[in-house]
């Protein structure tokens, strides 16, 4: 469904991506892990182009998003849906409203209608009852959810996780986890998850990826990644100091 | 030597390409003023913001300022005997130069800062991200309105700080220094004519355009940290003074 091929990305003289290749499957999750600053967010951001890459190409349905103008590109933005690190909620907004938001600008629906679909949407994330409070007001956790609840509410093809659970605490973290996993089943979006959280990122992913170096090392099915005896995938795994990735 | 003209050649093309992407951005940002859908509530909203929230400082300014004029314009005709025509003088002064000028510099520290802080902050925040990520054009939810509201509010408060000024300079020069009434309003009567409230119209809702272009532009592409957004926001206050200035120069010269 998406296909990046020979993606390059720098940053002034900074080379962050440098040729990544990388498939991911319809209705599934696939997890891309790496060290922290490693380019994960960046390749992500490319994924619904709010990146655009120096090189390479990305395909989504057999367009390339990267050739596209701007008005199909706005277009194709709207079969994602996106939960960003600090969830990026609209701060002037309620949570309420931060929901309804895409559905009020992006359709004709009738106010009563997207007060029941974002009601909905908040009882499946666990915000009843929370739709009146401002960003400001939330805890981290539950910032996450109203991020979630906001890139589920145009009922999307593919979601996209930036860091679903930097900052939180490992009960809150795999909350949110079981919370991805169960709406992908429920909704069947192919999920895209960016993480550094292992190995509870695992138990959603059907594939994982690693980026290390700009390029992805290695990507496989889930079980087959955690048996992998390649020694990049190993030192992160177990997480030592010691091996190919430079850690300092 | 070489190097002194790298150092020029490179000041140089980026300068042009910062001006470049300025000019694009102002102009991307009033193309999408027209299309669909009108965003009214938020240009009220805007209105709010940049009109009723900076009225306050838009009196009080006007109004020491109309003081000053009083002051000022009283002792300097008293000179050649010509203290009735402080009426004149002060409303001449207020419509075509310092009512403008004075409440684009209060508008700039009170909402065009403000601005910039609060798009900076969306930057550093993912929050304009997240608009495009919703395939909403953020220029066009962001900028665009205000823009609109600042057309708006602008001409509307530099009215204010006009009336409040000659009402200031009314109470120093008739109310305490001894001004005759009627001669003080006969002879702005007798001086001011359409031209001048129309180039005083024209020049405050150039000053609105600018504040809101620099200030939405600085904001909307500060790098994303602390720094970043406040190096942004003094940038935007600093660099509109100086337009305003400048603007004010080459309208003053060419509607004269």
């Amino acid at each position: 469904m998406i296909r990046v091929v020979d993606l390059h990305k720098k940053f002034g003289a900074q080379e962050v991506l440098k040729g990544v290749n990388l498939e991911v499957a319809k209705g599934k999750v696939t997890t891309i892990v790496g060290t922290s600053g490693c380019g994960k967010t960046v390749l992500l951001k490319h994924l619904n182009a709010l990146l655009l890459p120096d090189r390479g190409s990305i395909w989504i349905d057999g367009t390339d998003i990267t050739q596209l103008g701007q008005k199909d590109l706005y277009e194709m933005r709207k079969r994602f849906g996106v939960l960003f690190q600090g969830a990026a909620l609209l701060d002037s907004m309620t949570v309420f409203d931060n929901v309804a938001f895409p559905v009020r600008e992006k359709t004709t629906l009738a106010e009563t209608e997207i007060s029941k679909k974002v009601q909905e949407r908040l009882d499946q994330v666990g915000l009843e009852g929370m739709g009146y409070k401002y960003p400001a007001e939330l805890s981290g956790g539950m910032r996450k959810r109203a991020g979630l609840a906001r890139a589920l509410i145009m009922d999307p093809e593919i979601v996209l996780f930036d860091e679903p659970t930097t900052g939180l605490d490992p009960v809150l973290a795999t909350g949110i986890h079981q919370l991805i996993a169960r709406t992908q089943k429920t909704f069947g979006f192919t999920a895209v998850v960016v993480s550094h959280t292992i190995p509870q990122v695992f138990e959603i992913s059907d594939y994982v990826a690693i980026l290390v170096g700009g390029v992805i090392e290695e990507m496989k099915p889930t079980r087959e990644f955690q048996a992998s005896q390649n020694p990049v995938v190993r030192q992160f795994i177990r997480g030592e100091t010691e091996g190919p990735i430079q850690v300092l | 030597m070489f190097s002194l003209l790298t150092h020029i050649g490179r000041f140089t093309l980026d300068l042009v390409l910062g001006m470049g992407a300025m000019f694009l951005f102002l102009l991307s940002a009033v193309a999408l003023a027209f299309r669909r859908p009108a965003k009214i509530r938020l240009i009220i909203y805007h209105i709010k913001t940049i009109g009723v929230d900076s009225l306050s400082v838009v009196v009080l300014s006007g109004f020491f300022t109309g003081m000053v004029m009083g002051f000022q314009g009283y002792y300097s005709l008293r000179k050649f005997n010509a203290e009735s025509w402080l009426g004149s003088v002060t409303a001449l002064g207020l419509l075509r130069e310092l009512g403008p000028v004075l409440s684009a510099f209060m508008v700039t520290g009170r909402t065009g800062s403000a601005m910039a802080a609060e798009l900076g902050t969306m930057r550093a925040t993912e929050q304009i991200d997240a608009l495009y990520a919703m395939a909403i054009n953020p220029v066009k939810y962001l900028v665009s309105p205000r823009i609109i509201a600042s057309l708006i509010a602008m001409p509307l408060l530099t009215a204010i700080f006009d009336v409040v000024g000659i009402y200031g300079a009314y109470l120093i020069g008739v109310g305490l220094l001894g001004v005759s009434s009627g001669s003080y309003f006969s002879g702005m009567e007798n001086s001011i004519i359409f031209h001048d409230v129309y180039s005083g119209f024209v020049k405050s809702l150039s000053f609105g355009l600018i504040i809101t272009w620099v200030c939405c532009y600085k904001g909307f592409h500060a790098p994303p940290m602390a720094t970043g957004v406040s190096r942004a926001t003094t940038e935007s206050v600093v660099l509109s003074f100086i337009l305003v200035l400048v603007w004010d120069y080459f309208l003053t010269s060419v509607m004269q």
